[in-house]
């Protein structure tokens, strides 16, 4: 069936008993709840043994000698093993990609060869019987180490004098990239008024709620590796264990089950899993390793850490004219393979000012090497950033000229009838609905009663701010985000949907599961299409010996990618089954279709016959269908995008708070998100991820820091020191939604993931502004916004 | 994050206590929500931990004598739904609420609190504060310290290798006690960034016998003394001003020294208010 065959307003997605935008529980829910999970974690092996890492306490520093004799004779210990001795197994690794022109880096190894490039690196792996004994020994394993300096801090890592921490590459700048588009200087000339100012994001991590974990399994008979592995990709990390490790892609398995939260951080090579898989490999048994919360602060990937110089130009009336950034980051000593660690750098410059109607742009990002844990793509890569840098420009040159900030962005987003249209970037936008989704936010907050309140309130002496943030997100990518650059990273995904015997469907995706719902997702999609119950569709992720060949879960793409392959499943599911059907019954397929798990007459639904009942012949009496007809009850289908690179969401924030002018503290009181994902499939799984992002968004706005000192330690690496957003400080956090399918696709979905962080620490920035500004202070551009940062600028504290 | 090996025994008594600790390198175990992290992050390596989890009496809350007697193993919980100490030790009372949070409440004892002695902790500067005293069991048999000796320099008290602290004593509240208690974290549960517990006798409108102990701003909880006479002189501003003599916060990660100072000053003026009320 398609469009053309729909009564008018009807789409594909309008089918009987359709599952498409409805909040149905997650076939998972009651497994995971009731502890009967299968995490990496409670993966236990025969013979299995535990990896754990001496690790360098310095953050630059050659490895003059290691002395393993005594930490090899603690009984239970299997294995003491040095960097060198782990080359042989595993060749090191070099995160470049060829569309980032001019990024380099290092070759980086499993375990560190000869020099140890920040604190935390492996430079000893100990295995023993179980992880205590390692531990043990792992402090009694004697490195000799002399200090070299450490390259620490990013505005000074391109200086003459500061040393080159690859001599091979020449200097210590990574990536750079520049981007002049229209005539910004004759337009900020024009302008009215300029302002200019430096925003300071902090360096913060994903903190998951389980850690980074491997067992991996090298079975010297079969000459096959399993991985079980809590990664978001699957395939990309099959490809890359087989490559460093010199196998075929057919001898290393991948088993990824269940997975307890990623948010971008399991999606990357890193250097202890690698050891992992090249100690099984090394000593012919299973070797488990899962970080721990101590070691994940100081290898789990980083990111952020931004230095932006920026620029806006408006007219008195409220136009914008032109806007400039010089963006500079500090990425660690290796640029994280295979995604490097220059995209998020890359991003900031394709994003900002991506909302507005504004020709003029010029940008330049310059990407650093330092001594310092490496930094890479985490939610939302890149766009809180370029939000925070947008739209905190945006409400201070309103503030400048004396416009509400709602008006300037009125006057300055991007039609909805303008589409489709491009950024000055050169970003390529389908369809977006700033305009709408503005003002359905300002609907929603009510925001002229929130302004009179704010002005009574005042007037009491509490200072209550107002903030927003309107943004575009990047979601369901293209080959155009790695593949072109030479990464062995899927874009496209697939979908097996297979009959059984009983007329219950089975489907493989390629997509993973993080514990944000994609498995619902896909069961929701398959059960619509093919046209059975939710309860009868079992969805089967993460097994690279199983699934089709996809690149898994990240950038926002499994609803909108993996979710279409599995609806176009679904469809020539149904079209097979009907093909059977018709045979059975003596019609016509076009006059048949499967509703409720029976198949059924098209225009009146009345039944034909059940699925169980066709899956019977097919399978048991085949003898009784037509002479040379086959059945052919599994279907595949794989699906990428092709006519835009990515499907570009949008939508806006608002941030209502309160500050404490005498202690500097900040009060969250109500945050609200207005986002266009396209069709929702579950409206409550989308709403849930734009919570959770929010929450991340005010972790990184408000509490989140990685503080490292000037010798490049990190000094708050616990969880009680690094404070990670909790649910007694959140506010409520109201979620709408505006419906812009994307027409790329069938199910026209788009990605709902990175929207809540995008927009987050802008809206919350701009608030605390906004409560800060009749005071006189001066404008906070610095996140973490702790209350030393809001009492410095109340000058109430140096 | 897994302890280095040690040997573990279960103390009978206080005088079991007292004599497993005689091994080198021994450790009172309690409600171990300290201990237990540290261990696992290998910040310390005891040779044996001595559980006193089982030994009985000593999670008995008591009054006698105008004094309040806390037992070690008094869990917060239980002092937090304790009807005694919400009337006779109010600081306590609202002391409490802000440590950690209800599943550390739930195991944390009264005496683990004390005998850690986090200098960002709250019940260390109630018990200063209130001026309470420590009742200590060793190889010598009982002694009690006053809390002004009690506490000696980061994670240091009187309490030598082979004590046991047993109780904490406060003085019960009376008509005329007045208390106030603020602290600022940035996330609920967490260690205050700065707090204020104090304590004062009314005197009509003056204060008298007034105890400011801050907390979170040294190795210890620390008494500003000038700001304690300013206060007992009725002069606030004096007090406020004080601060910057009786108080030398060092920079951490979650403020400097100077902002930890100006919000010293911000407890004060919000406590100083707090000592004015008397009790409902």
């Amino acid at each position: 069936m398609n469009d053309r065959d729909l009564p008018a307003g009807l789409t594909a997605l309008d089918r009987p008993n359709s599952y498409i935008g409805r909040s149905v529980a997650r076939p998972n829910l009651a497994r995971l709840t009731q502890g009967r999970g299968q995490y990496v974690s409670d993966v236990v092996l025969p013979r299995m043994a535990h990896a754990a890492f001496v690790r360098s306490p310095h953050a630059h520093a050659r490895i003059k000698q290691i002395n393993t004799d005594a930490a090899k004779r603690v009984p239970g210990v299997i294995a003491v093993v040095t960097g060198a001795e782990l080359a042989t197994v595993c060749t090191p690794w070099v995160g470049v990609l060829t569309h980032l022109k001019g990024l380099k880096s290092a070759p980086q190894h499993a375990v560190a060869v000869e020099r140890a490039c920040w604190q935390g690196e492996a430079v000893v792996a100990v295995v023993a019987r179980t992880r205590a004994l390692a531990e043990d020994a792992a402090e009694l394993v004697e490195v000799e180490y002399e200090e070299l300096p450490a390259v620490t801090d990013a505005e000074t890592a391109l200086d003459k004098a500061t040393p080159v921490i690859h001599p091979d590459l020449g200097d210590n700048l990574t990536f750079e990239r520049t981007l002049d588009a229209g005539q910004v200087d004759k337009a900020l000339n024009e302008s009215d008024a300029v302002v200019e100012t430096t925003f300071l994001f902090g360096r913060h991590t994903g903190v998951t709620n389980e850690p980074r974990a491997a067992v991996a399994d090298w079975n010297e008979g079969a000459q096959r590796l399993t991985v079980h592995h809590g990664t978001q990709a699957p395939h990309m990390m099959q490809n890359i264990f087989a490559k460093h490790l010199g196998l075929a892609e057919h001898q290393v398995r991948v088993v990824t089950n269940d997975v307890g939260g990623s948010f971008g951080i399991k999606v990357h090579v890193y250097a202890d899993e690698m050891a992992t898989v090249a100690l099984s490999k090394l000593l012919k048994r299973p070797v488990k390793y899962v970080a721990d919360r101590i070691e994940s602060f100081v290898t789990d990937i980083h990111a952020r850490d931004h230095r932006v110089k920026a620029r806006i130009g408006v007219t008195k009336d409220g136009r914008i004219t032109a806007f400039e950034i010089d963006d500079l980051t500090g990425i660690g000593p290796y640029s994280v393979y295979p995604r490097t660690s220059g995209i998020e750098a890359n991003q900031i410059v394709n994003l900002v000012g991506g909302p507005y109607a504004c020709p003029n742009y010029r940008a330049r990002a310059r990407v650093v090497f330092q001594n310092k844990n490496v930094m890479c793509q985490y939610r939302a890569v890149g766009h809180p950033i370029a939000t925070a840098v947008t739209e905190g420009l945006v409400e201070l040159a309103a503030a400048k000229i004396g416009i509400d900030p709602v008006e300037v962005r009125r006057k300055n987003l991007i039609a909805d009838e303008a589409y489709p249209c491009g950024s000055a970037a050169g970003l390529k936008f389908e369809k977006l609905s700033h305009h709408a989704s503005l003002d359905k936010l300002i609907a929603m907050m009510d925001y002229d009663r929130l302004r009179r309140d704010q002005a009574a309130a005042r007037a009491r002496g509490i200072h209550r701010g107002i903030g927003f943030a309107a943004f575009i997100e990047v979601t369901n990518p293209s080959a155009a985000f790695y593949g072109v650059g030479g990464a062995r990273i899927s874009s496209q995904d697939g979908a097996t949907v297979r009959l059984d015997a009983q007329g219950a469907v089975i489907c493989h995706t390629g997509v993973t599961e993080q514990g944000q719902g994609s498995e619902a997702v896909i069961a929701q999609v398959v059960a619509t299409s093919f046209g059975v119950p939710l309860d009868r569709v079992r969805v089967i992720t993460g097994d690279t010996d199983n699934t089709p060949y996809g690149g898994g879960t990240w950038a926002s793409r499994a609803a909108g990618i993996g979710g279409e392959a599995a609806w176009q499943a679904g469809k020539a599911l149904r079209a097979n089954v009907l093909a059977v059907a018709a045979s059975i019954l003596q019609a016509e397929p076009k006059a048949l279709d499967i509703r409720a798990a029976a198949v059924v007459d098209a225009d009146t639904g009345r039944e034909r016959i059940g699925l169980d009942e066709v899956a019977r012949i097919a399978y048991f009496r085949p003898d009784t269908l037509p002479p040379g007809f086959q059945a052919e009850l599994m279907a595949t289908r794989h699906y990428v995008p092709r006519a835009w690179p990515f499907a570009f969401t949008n939508g806006i924030q608002a941030s209502h708070l309160e500050v404490d002018t005498d202690t500097g503290f900040v009060t969250l009181l109500d945050h609200w998100v207005v986002e266009d994902c396209g069709t929702v499939i579950n409206p409550q799984l989308v709403d849930e991820q734009i919570r959770g992002g929010v929450v991340q968004g005010i972790g990184a706005a408000l509490f989140e820091h990685c503080l490292y000192d000037a010798q490049g330690q990190l000094l708050n690496g616990n969880m009680a020191d690094y404070l990670v957003p909790m649910a007694a400080e959140m506010p409520d956090i109201q979620v709408g939604h505006v419906v812009t399918p994307t027409g790329d696709s069938e199910i026209g979905a788009k990605g709902a993931g990175e929207a809540g962080t995008a927009g987050a620490p802008g809206a919350v920035m701009n608030a605390v502004n906004d409560a800060l500004r009749p005071l006189g202070a001066r404008s906070i551009t610095v996140m973490p916004i702790t209350p030393g940062v809001v009492l410095q600028a109340l000058g109430k504290s140096e | 994050m897994k302890p280095a090996p040690f040997d573990y025994a279960r103390a009978r008594s206080v005088e079991h206590a007292v004599e497993l600790l005689g091994r080198e390198g021994a450790r009172v175990l309690a409600g171990g929500q300290s201990l237990i992290a540290t261990l696992n992050m290998r910040l310390s390596h005891p040779s044996l931990l001595v559980d006193i989890n089982e030994v009985t009496g000593l999670d008995r809350i008591a009054r006698r004598n105008g004094h309040i007697e806390i037992g070690a193993l008094v869990r917060h919980v239980q002092a937090e739904r304790s009807a005694e100490i919400a009337q006779t030790a109010p600081l306590v009372a609202r002391a409490l609420p802000h440590i950690g949070h209800p599943a550390i409440r739930n195991r944390g004892t009264i005496g683990g609190s004390i005998a850690f002695a986090d200098p960002a902790a709250e019940l260390p500067a109630c018990l200063l504060a209130l001026d309470g005293e420590v009742e200590i069991a060793g190889p010598a048999g009982k002694r009690t310290v006053k809390a002004d000796d009690f506490f000696q320099g980061l994670f240091e008290t009187a309490l030598g290798p082979r004590d046991v602290l047993i109780a904490i004593r406060l003085p019960a509240a009376t008509h005329d006690t007045r208390v106030g208690f603020a602290e600022l974290a940035r996330r609920h549960g967490d260690y205050a960034m700065v707090g204020l517990a104090a304590a004062a006798r009314a005197n009509g409108t003056k204060l008298t016998d007034v105890r400011l102990v801050f907390f979170g701003v040294g190795s210890t909880p620390v008494r500003a003394r000038d700001a304690e006479a300013a206060l007992a002189a009725g002069d606030l501003e004096a007090g406020v001003k004080a601060l910057a003599r009786n108080l030398d916060p060092p920079d951490d990660v979650q403020a400097t020294g100077a902002v930890k100072k100006h919000l010293a000053g911000v407890l004060l003026r919000r406590v100083a208010r707090q000592l004015t009320e008397a009790p409902q």
